[in-house]
């Protein structure tokens, strides 16, 4: 109770800060306008359904992206990790691509698939799949051999060892492949949707790119804040329960350990 | 690689006391390749365990008494040699042979109730009603009853080696494998698990073998206690510890044959001080 008081007296207290500053009158409230009408504008937005359906349209191409991305870059990681050879081969590629921002793939798409939701999802793809590898071979190298061992003594193989053993064994690696995927998945789609203007579908980065057109702040700033809204509530929804689990089950999260010391069992039980 | 094998044919009483030896290790050698050097482990090391006898073996650190244990339980293969348990060659790891390793080996995506039923999941002869009971019953033993419950990284290192244990013997292994499983402890929570370790180990009257660098937690332990030699490992002495139970860590007698190992140990390593 007392960290949702502070945690919304914080909030309160920044929304009052530009609030104040905006009808201070140093600023054109073209540029800077307040959170009335930001949040006018977002009402409107979502009564006349544009907003809905720009969400709609980003989280399926999100959606799919990473999915693709997802299923493509857990295979590679795992055989990343497999033998130096791979290591020094797709784990040096995967090293050299992630580092390429995912909006340097966009020229490349629009010229591949044109205008057209293919190269949407390339970019998405192509921001998601690498930094999965990447994370997924770290991962994998760092099981400790002492499970296999043991599991083996005690009469485990085959498929047994791997979805008893293995698999769970490397859920802290595959959930932190996968979250990193997601982090640059919704990264490059919002610069893939900023800079392919298409028909087929208009995503919340077009909202953003039209309200730059428009010249409309309201509209730029409305759309960052379903963004960052929407980036949050992934990370809590898909993936906090996880790392919930793995912290109390290893006893190691470093992201959970950060934000609660010393937790307890009926502490995290209350935080969800 | 068998045709090494015949170099020890000499060693006769091996193949006399064969048939009646829990565990024979029959001339095992071992050697590591690695890009830079090839590490001979083991050099013809042979042993017999009888059905009931406690057997330690000691030796200083990368002696290669980890490397033996591991070919024992088979998870590693001999280049040389060959393990026998009742009679039958070791070809891999089996659940008639389990293991306490050193390093923490247990499960942390399972609490410490899912580790015991780790092992008994895969003793397809048991209902799940037994397992369960099996399992229950060897952590009252370990005296983790009230732990059932727990995560893994919330217990002390010491609970974590009893619920290794729990977990080795709930599957009822033939022969139980420890590999310096109180190396990692304190030395106050190791004492206390001497006591508790003798009153299982008489309870559960199993074959073991038991790899330390500590001369008085061998001779604490054991019936028997096998010296190696620093790298290539190779056996080259045996003290029968004809001492009662429960043993004290503590007694004259069982420190007067720690010091008498560690003396030939000593000679054996040129003047190096072992633990």
């Amino acid at each position: 109770m007392k960290r949702f008081v502070i945690v919304s007296a914080f909030f309160t207290m920044l929304l009052v800060v530009w609030e104040l500053a905006s009808e201070s009158g140093r600023w054109s409230p073209v540029l800077f306008p307040s959170v009335v009408s930001v949040a006018q504008y977002l009402w409107g937005a979502m009564m006349d359904g544009t907003l809905f359906e720009a969400i709609r349209v980003t989280l399926q191409r999100l959606l799919v992206g990473y999915m693709i991305g997802v299923a493509i870059g857990l295979p590679l990681g795992v055989l990343a990790s497999s033998s130096q050879i791979s290591e020094d081969t797709l784990g040096a590629l995967a090293l050299g691509l992630q580092t390429l921002p995912s909006v340097c793939w966009v020229p490349f798409a629009v010229l591949w698939f044109g205008q057209t939701e293919g190269a949407m999802l390339f970019v998405v793809v192509m921001g998601t799949v690498w930094s999965v590898i990447i994370a997924t071979n770290h991962g994998a190298r760092t099981i400790p051999p002492i499970y296999a061992r043991a599991a083996r003594t005690m009469g485990s193989e085959g498929l047994h060892l791997w979805t008893m053993v293995m698999l769970p064994a490397s859920l802290p690696f595959l959930v932190s492949g996968m979250k990193q995927g997601w982090a640059f998945a919704w990264r490059s789609l919002m610069a893939a949707e900023i800079f392919v203007t298409i028909l087929t579908g208009f995503g919340l980065g077009q909202l953003l790119h039209y309200g730059r057109e428009l010249n409309a702040m309201d509209q730029v700033i409305g759309a960052m804040v379903v963004i960052v809204l929407i980036g949050l509530l992934a990370d809590r929804i898909l993936f906090a329960p996880w790392e919930r689990f793995l912290h109390r089950r290893w006893g190691t999260n470093v992201r959970a350990r950060m934000l609660r010391p010393a937790c307890t069992r009926t502490r995290c039980d209350f935080h969800s | 690689m068998l045709d090494q094998v015949h170099d020890y044919d000499d060693s006769k009483s091996l193949t006399v006391t064969a048939a009646t030896s829990k565990l024979v290790v029959e001339g095992v050698s071992k050697w590591f390749r690695t890009p830079r050097a090839t590490v001979h482990a083991l050099d013809n090391v042979s042993m017999q365990v009888s059905d009931g006898e406690v057997v330690c073996v000691v030796g200083p650190s990368g002696c290669g008494k980890s490397t033996l244990l591991d070919i024992i339980a088979g998870l590693t293969k001999p280049d040389a040699g060959r393990v026998l348990a009742d009679g039958h060659p070791v070809t891999g790891p089996g659940r008639q042979r389990l293991v306490v390793f050193q390093e923490p080996s247990l499960f942390p995506w399972l609490d410490v109730f899912g580790n015991v039923m780790f092992g008994l999941g895969l003793c397809p002869e048991l209902s799940s009603v037994e397992r369960r009971e099996i399992a229950h019953r060897y952590l009252a033993l370990v005296g983790l009853e009230k732990f059932e419950r727990a995560h893994v990284h919330e217990l002390s290192g010491g609970m974590k080696q009893r619920v290794a244990l729990a977990r080795a013997l709930a599957p009822d292994p033939q022969v139980l494998l420890m590999d310096e499983p109180f190396g990692a402890l304190d030395a106050m929570t190791r004492e206390h698990l001497y006591d508790d370790i003798q009153r299982i180990w008489s309870d559960s009257c199993k074959t073991i073998v038991f790899v330390t660098h500590n001369m008085r937690e061998a001779a604490c332990l054991v019936d028997r206690v096998l010296l190696m030699s620093k790298a290539p490992g190779k056996i080259i002495q045996g003290f029968d510890i004809p001492l009662p139970r429960p043993r004290s860590i503590y007694d004259v007698e069982l420190v007067s044959h720690a010091g008498r190992i560690a003396d030939s140990l000593r000679g054996t390593v040129g003047g190096g001080v072992p633990e």
